[in-house]
């Protein structure tokens, strides 16, 4: 039976989608329903994973409201710092910087990506500790200053680390900036201040909410800058998830609190974007 | 095919010496050189006569790579260098910081490990669980019962049969910088206190229920390893007091107590043992009020992939000229007189590795109850979070 266009088409599609679609169903959909079967389950005696239906472990939630609160706060925060940085880094990147050396520069922004998160965090941790900047400091008189394993290092951990995935998308979206408007609204005698807030930032803001989007999903989930920043001070929902699989071997609420993460990320995203869509006026958000 | 008509004949002294030394100076592998030599095959052959090879563990196919899990700065590295160069086999290290991480590991499977090192508290659980094979001693001729101390070996064995071998014994005491805190420390009582005076923002304790929440326990005046609500109660308020003060909570506390951004830490034998080796400043001192003793045990998992490698690198490690590198290397105490007797002068001595009896008497070891119990590990996670 010959295929009608249509009918072809549909088969091509679903045969360049079902690699992706199977790989997602087998790595994500299996894994978060075995989690969530998991949930409802009890701890073994000696650990892990016993048959169970119970909602006690979802009744527990409340036990690890400071990892979620912590979370929850340094996410935005963190994402908010790393907003403040990337953007004149970027605008420098698409607007003000010579075309001829534009390749090199963006390429700079990628650079640290060839090595290592944990690898560079641990740069940071010589940094950050008494041989590195305290000890300049101390030359100078200041003696005795503590940087490691404060809250404030991990924010700059997180604000280092997060850095390029807020920069790239905004770089996007200014590049793909039309001139001539900002010529216009030269042209009728705006201020480059007004300039920047009527036009530049309103049509940047596809990219920034899509590195905001970026940056802070990821954060709801660190575990290793608090780690070693933090000195285990500061606690995640990420670190609380290690813990209860590799410490306590508490699979059952160790689940239950994955699959809460996943919803509360799901809710927060989708009233962040339906906001966004407000703000911007239009349909452009990338992501969800 | 054709060969070249001396191929198959056997090989001249002169080759055999030839490619004996290229072996020593591990030019070559172990492999090739019993290849090249015919000795493989005799080996082989030989191996099947009960009694004529001591090292009978080394006689299998052992394979070119092996995995074991141990601890942070626990192991000379020459050892497996020599190891790989006897027989072979590449040694590939994980370290773990806790003993439920390693038992995390195991029950979730996969692990790949050939040899691991799990506390002595631990391994009744390990045995329980089935997660471990009882030893084949025949495997092990270099291990020594008769010459073993039985108070730090005994828990190897369960009813009679053995399921680890002892790596080394050792006890939790506290690591202070003694130029920077001039307070003299002598219990757990006064390590909390000055945790929160004199150290502030420089101490550390360790990212492990058994000895954080034990010590705190010992140093309020109860078991090290009590698990009753009311004195885990006593101990979560001094630990959530004593927190706003810490310089961290960490288990690998070297890099923090060198670069001196912390001051005194929780401290395992063999780490107060180097960081005074390097550091004279830094003493080591035990809980006159008590805290842990401890051993370490070398266990084969069920799940290992290649246990001949595993059995061979531990009868290598059961050898009393390999254990006394290990031991010089890494500062912790021997269990077996044949070690002790080998080691220098300046180790035995030295009053971190081995300090006095006396000393010891208020020192509790790990129960197994701590292990698995969930109150501690949720007191932890409040602690961690608070």
């Amino acid at each position: 039976m010959p295929l009608t266009p249509d009918r072809k088409r549909q088969l091509v599609t679903a045969a360049l989608v079902a690699p992706a679609g199977l790989w997602l169903f087998v790595f994500l959909v299996l894994p978060f329903m075995a989690m969530v079967v998991f949930s409802f389950g009890e701890r073994a005696p000696e650990g892990g994973y016993q048959a169970a239906f119970t909602f006690a472990q979802f009744a527990n939630l409340p036990s690890r409201a400071a990892a979620f609160w912590n979370t929850m706060m340094i996410a935005p925060v963190g994402a908010f710092l790393c907003l403040i940085v990337a953007y004149p880094v970027a605008y420098y990147l698409a607007i003000k910087s010579n075309p001829k050396y534009r390749l090199v520069l963006v390429s700079l922004v990628v650079v640290p990506f060839w090595t290592s998160l944990l690898v560079r965090t641990y740069a940071w941790m010589y940094i950050l500790g008494s041989r590195g900047i305290p000890n300049l400091l101390g030359m100078i008189g200041i003696e005795d200053v503590r940087l490691l394993n404060t809250p404030g290092a991990v924010l700059l951990g997180i604000v280092y680390g997060y850095l390029p995935l807020m920069i790239m998308p905004i770089y996007v979206s200014l590049e793909k900036l039309d001139r001539r408007l900002l010529e216009a609204s030269a042209d009728l005698g705006a201020k480059p201040v007004s300039t920047f807030f009527g036009i530049t930032l309103p049509l940047s803001l596809p990219g920034v909410m899509t590195g905001v989007a970026l940056v802070t999903i990821l954060l709801l989930g660190e575990y290793l800058i608090p780690q070693l920043l933090g000195g285990g001070k500061v606690f995640f929902i990420g670190n609380a998830l290690v813990d209860l699989f590799l410490q306590s071997r508490n699979w059952p609420f160790g689940s239950a609190i994955a699959v809460t993460l996943v919803v509360v990320v799901v809710i927060v995203l989708s009233v962040a974007m339906r906001v966004a869509w407000k703000v911007s006026g239009s349909r452009q958000v990338d992501l969800v | 095919m054709t060969k070249w008509y001396r191929e198959n004949a056997p090989i001249t002294a002169e080759n055999l010496t030839d490619e004996w030394m290229r072996l020593k100076r591990g030019s070559v592998t172990r492999r090739h050189f019993l290849g090249v030599t015919g000795l493989g095959l005799a080996a082989a052959v030989l191996a099947r006569q009960p009694g004529l090879f001591n090292s009978a563990a080394y006689a299998g196919d052992l394979g070119t790579t092996m995995s074991l899990a141990t601890w942070p700065n626990y192991h000379d590295p020459a050892t497996f260098e020599a190891f790989t160069a006897a027989t072979g086999v590449a040694v590939e290290v994980n370290v773990f910081g806790s003993n439920e991480e390693m038992l995390a590991k195991l029950q979730a499977g996969g692990t790949g490990w050939d040899l691991f090192v799990p506390t002595n508290y631990t391994i009744s659980t390990y045995v329980k669980l089935g997660l471990i094979d009882p030893l084949d001693m025949s495997k092990l001729p270099a291990f020594s019962q008769a010459t073993e101390s039985a108070r730090f070996t005994s828990e190897g064995a369960i009813d009679g049969t053995t399921y680890a071998l002892p790596k080394n014994w050792g006890t939790t005491g506290m690591a202070v910088n003694t130029a920077k805190i001039k307070t003299k420390l002598t219990s757990w009582k006064d390590f909390f206190e000055v945790a929160m005076t004199e150290a502030d923002g420089r101490a550390m304790v360790h990212d492990y229920q058994l000895t954080t929440i034990g010590n705190a326990l010992v140093s309020l005046g109860y078991s090290f390893n009590s698990i009753k609500p009311e004195e885990l109660a006593k101990a979560e308020e001094l630990l959530i007091k004593v927190k706003p003060h810490l310089y961290g909570i960490n288990s690998d506390y070297q890099p923090g107590m060198r670069a001196t951004d912390a001051w005194m830490t929780m401290c395992w034998t063999n780490d107060g043992a180097q960081l005074n080796r390097d550091m004279p400043e830094i003493a080591y001192i035990l809980g006159t009020d008590g805290g842990e003793i401890w051993t370490d045990f070398y266990a084969i998992p069920k799940s290992a992939a290649n246990k001949p490698a595993g059995y061979a690198l531990l009868d290598y490690l059961m050898t009393p000229e390999n254990a006394v590198k290990e031991h010089i290397a890494n500062g912790a105490p021997t269990t077996d007189s044949r070690v002790l007797a080998l080691l220098p002068a300046d180790v035995t001595s030295n009053k971190i590795v081995y300090p006095d009896e006396a000393s010891l008497t208020k020192l509790e070891f790990g129960a197994a109850v701590t292990l698995t119990d969930p109150a501690r590990a949720e007191l932890m996670a409040r602690f961690k979070s608070a």
